[in-house]
């Protein structure tokens, strides 16, 4: 019910981003889905991947400062208030999002929303109780390789 | 001692300047009393100078000549730190009247203290650096210098006030507020570190206060070294003689050497402070007009005598007579010291600090290196730590708050504001041997 994202650390210089990502191109790891915090000095870049075992002692290897962390996979239909819905409900039952971002996974009419909670085992329970579908990681991360 | 007015083509010397013109056999004479005074002094008072001169199996019979101050042990930092708060004082505190503090290795400051007597000298070889850089009773001094633990701004303030000017105690900061005072009380000199000079340069440009408009005509820069470079932007851009002033707070706080009319070199009040200069590696004593570290004595210090201070400033004694007609001795202008300290601000830092103020936050040192620049005139120092896998984290919150709580720390213990960045893992460069850990682009 959870996945495991990794978390990059860099520094905010330009063209940065891409030596991480073609260290993992090299090794032919897909990505699936990605976001970027960034603020004036440093940034966090935040993976997505099938195989995080592999990019994880990849990154580690190669020097990188590398953090795994559980986030929760939600599913909902991509037209216009499905997010809010999700929102509405954490709100509800007070679960704190540190922060989330979206990627569609390539299913048509579907999107997946990755949600960073302060506590995923609270969430993924009352998600699953409010009658939201969370996804199972390894049939979300096969559905599209 | 000489009471008569030393007159040049300024227009006369304060009489407290007497003693820089002694004729020298003289000047030896008075040195060899204070030392023999000194040595007694410290070791009826003082454990450690007692232990450390029974351990060389010397007494202070044995200084019969000022070359036998060669015997005497050395005085170090770690010694001043190692005794804090009181160990090395040689008088009771009811003769005590003062004391200041600076900053230290491990982020305890070393404590100095004063008799009534001490300030007496302190102001007057104040009195001398002030008559030295030209200036006269009826200047009108602003002292920038920062007032409080550190000496520079009460021991410039006492010195310009003995010397008949008129005093504006403003302390540092509060830039537009010093250029205010500075055109509102027809300042003729002003006190400050020259970087904080250079940064005032540059706000009263942004102002459309032109410096040379004014009838500031002396600088008076100390606690931080600056180079010639410096000192010919200032003279230029504020229409001013800019003086080098040097002390430090182990031996007294400014007033142990500062620059004449001529600028070549800083006299030293050696009637006062006994120089030395040495070999850092060996100890040994060099010959005058050799390079090698700095050593001073006090020689009439009452509360904290301090015998043979390794200041670890590089620089050599200028055997020449000067033009200016003093006959005390001078050295080369310090450009750097023999150890990794530096200075910033007017504070004396050490990396150990820094490294303390790291580990105390991540509980073990992360590599580290510290930037100085000069942006505005201002010097700045900023941390570069690497991130490491215990402190990363997923939340840019997270990280924040790490490079919050490295940066307090680090301010907490050296008492100065610093930038601090977070830096990605080997991208620090290191080297075979000690790793360098400060990288200095102040252009000095």
């Amino acid at each position: 019910m959870k996945l495991q994202q990794i978390s990059v650390f860099l520094e905010n210089r330009s063209g940065h981003l891409a030596e991480p990502l073609d260290l993992l191109a090299r090794e032919g790891i897909n990505i699936l889905g990605l976001s970027l915090a960034d603020t004036a000095e440093f940034g966090i870049l935040r993976l997505i991947l099938r195989d995080w075992g592999r990019a994880e002692s990849l990154l580690r290897e190669a020097g990188w400062v590398v953090k795994l962390t559980e986030v929760v996979p939600v599913d909902v239909e991509d037209h216009p208030g499905g997010l809010a819905a999700v929102l509405r409900s954490a709100g509800e039952a007070d679960l704190k999002i540190e922060y989330m971002y979206a990627f569609s996974l390539r299913r048509p009419g579907r999107a997946a929303l990755i949600f960073r909670f302060a506590e995923p085992d609270r969430a993924v329970a009352h998600l699953t109780r409010a009658g939201f579908r969370v996804l199972e990681a390894e049939p979300l991360l096969a559905a599209v390789e | 001692m000489l009471k008569e007015r030393w007159n040049d083509a300024a227009g006369g010397f304060h009489p407290a300047s007497a003693p820089d013109f002694l004729p020298l056999e003289r000047l030896r004479e008075v040195q060899l009393r204070r030392l023999r005074a000194v040595v007694q002094r410290a070791y009826d008072h003082v454990d450690l100078v007692r232990r450390r001169m029974q351990e060389k199996d010397i007494t202070p019979q044995d200084i019969r000549d000022l070359s036998d101050i060669a015997h005497l042990p050395f005085t170090t930092k770690a010694d001043l730190r190692d005794t804090y708060p009181f160990g090395l004082f040689a008088s009771p505190m009811g003769e005590i009247v003062r004391l200041h503090a600076s900053s230290g290795t491990t982020g305890k400051p070393i404590v100095v203290a004063y008799t009534r007597e001490d300030l007496e000298v302190w102001a007057e070889v104040m009195t001398r650096t002030f008559a030295s850089c030209g200036l006269h009773r009826g200047d009108i001094v602003q002292n920038a210098f920062g007032y409080g633990l550190f000496t520079g701004g009460l021991g410039a303030h006492y010195g310009a006030e003995a010397l008949g000017a008129t005093v504006i105690p403003v302390s540092g900061g509060n830039t537009e507020r010093q250029l205010m005072v500075m055109q509102d009380f027809n300042v003729t000199a002003m006190c400050a570190t020259p970087s904080y000079f250079l940064h005032i340069l540059d706000r009263a440009a942004d102002m459309g206060i032109d410096l040379r408009d004014l009838p500031l005509h002396t600088g008076v820069f100390g606690a931080e070294p600056w180079s010639d470079a410096m000192r010919r932007r200032i003279e230029t851009e504020a229409g001013i003689r800019a003086y080098d002033i040097y002390g430090l707070s182990e031996i007294i706080g400014p007033g142990v050497a500062s620059e004449c009319s001529a600028q070549h070199g800083l006299h030293i009040f050696e009637d006062h402070f006994y120089p030395e200069v040495i070999d850092p590696d060996t100890g040994e004593t060099l010959p005058d007009g050799v390079e090698g570290e700095l050593v001073l004595t006090t020689l009439s210090k009452q509360a904290m005598p301090v015998l043979r201070y390794r200041t670890r400033d590089i620089t050599r004694i200028i055997p020449e007579t000067c033009a200016c007609g003093r006959t005390t001795r001078r050295f080369q202008r310090v450009g750097r010291r023999s150890d990794d300290m530096f200075i910033i601000r007017g504070v004396n830092v050490f990396p150990s600090q820094v490294e303390a103020a790291l580990l105390q936050v991540e509980g073990t040192l992360p590599h580290y290196q510290i930037i100085l620049t000069r942006d505005n005139g201002l010097d700045q120092m900023t941390v570069e730590v690497e991130v490491t896998p215990e402190v990363f984290s997923d939340q840019v919150r997270a990280l924040e708050d790490v490079r919050a709580a490295l940066a307090k720390a680090i301010e907490h213990i050296l008492g100065i504001r610093v930038g601090l960045r977070l830096v990605e893992p080997r991208s620090l460069a290191r080297s075979e041997g000690k790793a360098k850990r400060v990288i200095d682009r102040r252009d000095l």
